[in-house]
């Protein structure tokens, strides 16, 4: 007879399934790394999914951070100024922009709008049986779904945050020159006082990570989808809820890290 | 190449495949299955559904690995390819799948173009576009060139998905389904263009279906799968011949289910 493959329950199901899933996402991680500097390069799709998660999350994040700035600072000047230190606005707004603001919002933001983007879209290639047609072509799917998305949300993530954070900035400086009618100038220098070198890489650095787990999350649950138009909802659903859950995690884990070398 | 492979046999098997068994759990979808197809030849794959005819299909080209037997396809042993060995012989087989499988961002001419840019590297944009527009025309649908899979009928993505595979012209054509979820003209017409890539681009095709009119009118022989078995091959007169319970019961079924339909 045949080899039969039946799985045995070690657990429960729900528990086993919780180890497999861990053990399938880290092999699905670990394909990513054999796989990104292998040739061929897809380069063209790399640029055409930076255009997709770059250029179509601009208004998003515009206004995102534009009131995060602006209502942020609103928010903090009572309490400043009952201490008379209103004059520190423009530091501390900078501060928790740049260190914390900036990151997590391009992060969350793209987490629903870019990660859900590429769950749906794997997953109903998927489902439709496109990923086989390529694989039956001999063009490597994974290199050329996955690589490229994971790689265009690593780049453009970052560079969203730079965007994110000015924007931020412009917000709370709208603020400030309304009630103490502050130059641009004299504005963007007390704000950057205190910003340190360790500021803007740790941001920098959190913004990749954060990058790279929308588009790997996002990958790997589109990749994995099943049974049909349920399974590409599902998967578009647990790429925003995984990624932004491992987002937090992470942003505990840089923080961490951050004030360690900052000491 | 023009080399005609002999796979185990004495014959000039394109495909050979011996005692092939396959599971999911429990499910024992193919239990020993056995299968010559020769050159330029069309076998039709007959069976109801959840078979295991697709799975067939998808052993064949490598999208499915096997639990035990033996699968040559030109020659070369599909359970032992991996990786770039693998890739040069799927560029020997076109897939035309169940649901054609078009890519949905992209539009006829590029959903063509993807296999060709990738593996004929020597090829200019000039040299590309004319093999599109070949290709199409082959299947009579050039004036489709610049729409979207969404902008299509059924029967047109089916011809486009033909279409997609032949332009790497391929010694082997699998079609699953090719002919399920369209009206019976559109039917006639997909069963002709199978006859016509036979005929144009000399291949040898595994075709998987239920529908009989497909089978009589593309079938050089039929093999009808009952139980995860081969349980009878010839030409479709042969098969349909059979004092089998099961053969006449699927016959019978399928012009009870016409006539319904009328």
């Amino acid at each position: 007879m045949n080899s039969k493959t039946v799985e045995k329950v070690l657990f429960t199901k729900k528990v086993d399934g919780f180890f497999q899933g861990i053990s399938s996402g880290w092999q699905f991680f670990l394909r990513f790394f054999r796989e990104v500097f292998k040739p061929p390069y897809e380069f063209k799709e790399i640029i055409k999914q930076c255009y997709e998660v770059g250029y179509k999350s601009l208004f998003l994040i515009t206004l995102t951070g534009f009131i995060t700035g602006l209502v942020f600072t609103k928010q903090s000047r009572p309490s400043l100024s009952e201490f008379g230190a209103a004059s520190w606005l423009p530091s501390l707004v900078a501060i928790a922009i740049i260190r914390a603001l900036a990151p997590l919002v391009t992060a969350l933001i793209c987490a629903g709008k870019v990660g859900s983007n590429i769950g749906a879209e794997l997953g109903s290639m998927k489902v439709t049986e496109q990923i086989d047609a390529m694989e039956v072509s001999a063009v490597n799917p994974f290199k050329f779904l996955v690589v490229s998305r994971v790689l265009a949300t690593t780049i453009m993530i970052p560079l969203l945050m730079c965007y994110t954070g000015f924007v931020a900035m412009m917000g709370a400086y709208l603020n400030v020159h309304q009630n103490e009618m502050t130059s641009m100038t004299l504005f963007f220098q007390s704000a950057f006082d205190k910003i340190s070198f360790l500021d803007l890489l740790s941001s920098f650095t959190k913004s990749v990570v954060y990058g790279f787990t929308i588009g790997m999350v996002g990958s790997y649950k589109g990749w994995n989808a099943s049974n049909g138009t349920e399974g590409v909802g599902k998967a578009a659903n647990a790429s925003v809820v995984l990624s932004m859950f491992l987002i937090f995690i992470e942003e505990i884990l840089l923080v961490q890290i951050t004030n360690y070398l900052r000491t | 190449m023009d080399k005609v492979f002999t796979g185990g046999g004495q014959q000039n098997e394109i495909i050979y495949i011996r005692d092939l068994y396959k599971s999911f759990g429990d499910n024992h979808v193919l239990n020993g299955v056995n299968l010559d197809v020769f050159n330029k030849e069309n076998v039709v794959v007959l069976g109801r559904s959840g078979t295991g005819k697709s799975v067939l299909i998808k052993i064949i080209s490598g999208l499915l690995k096997p639990d035990r037997g033996e699968v040559k396809v030109l020659g070369e042993d599909v359970t032992a390819l991996s990786g770039k060995r693998l890739d040069q012989l799927r560029l020997q087989i076109g897939f035309s799948f169940q649901s054609s499988a078009l890519y949905d961002s992209m539009t006829v001419k590029e959903n063509l173009a993807f296999p060709l840019v990738r593996h004929k590297k020597n090829l200019g944009r000039k040299e590309i576009n004319r093999s599109v527009e070949q290709v199409l025309d082959a299947v009579g649908l050039l004036q489709t060139i610049n729409q979207m899979p969404s902008e299509l009928s059924g029967g047109q993505r089916k011809r486009i998905g033909i279409a997609r595979t032949l332009i790497l012209q391929p010694k082997i054509m699998l079609y699953d389904e090719p002919t399920s979820g369209l009206d019976p003209i559109t039917c006639i017409e997909i069963n002709n263009l199978i006859n016509l890539v036979k005929d144009k681009f000399n291949t040898t095709s595994i075709i998987i279906t239920h529908d009989l009119t497909c089978a009589k009118m593309t079938g050089d022989r039929v093999a009808m799968l009952f139980d995860g078995k081969f349980i009878k091959q010839g030409t479709f007169e042969e098969v349909f011949a059979s004092e089998d319970e099961r053969i006449k019961d699927f016959y019978n079924y399928n012009f009870v289910k016409e006539s319904e339909k009328i």
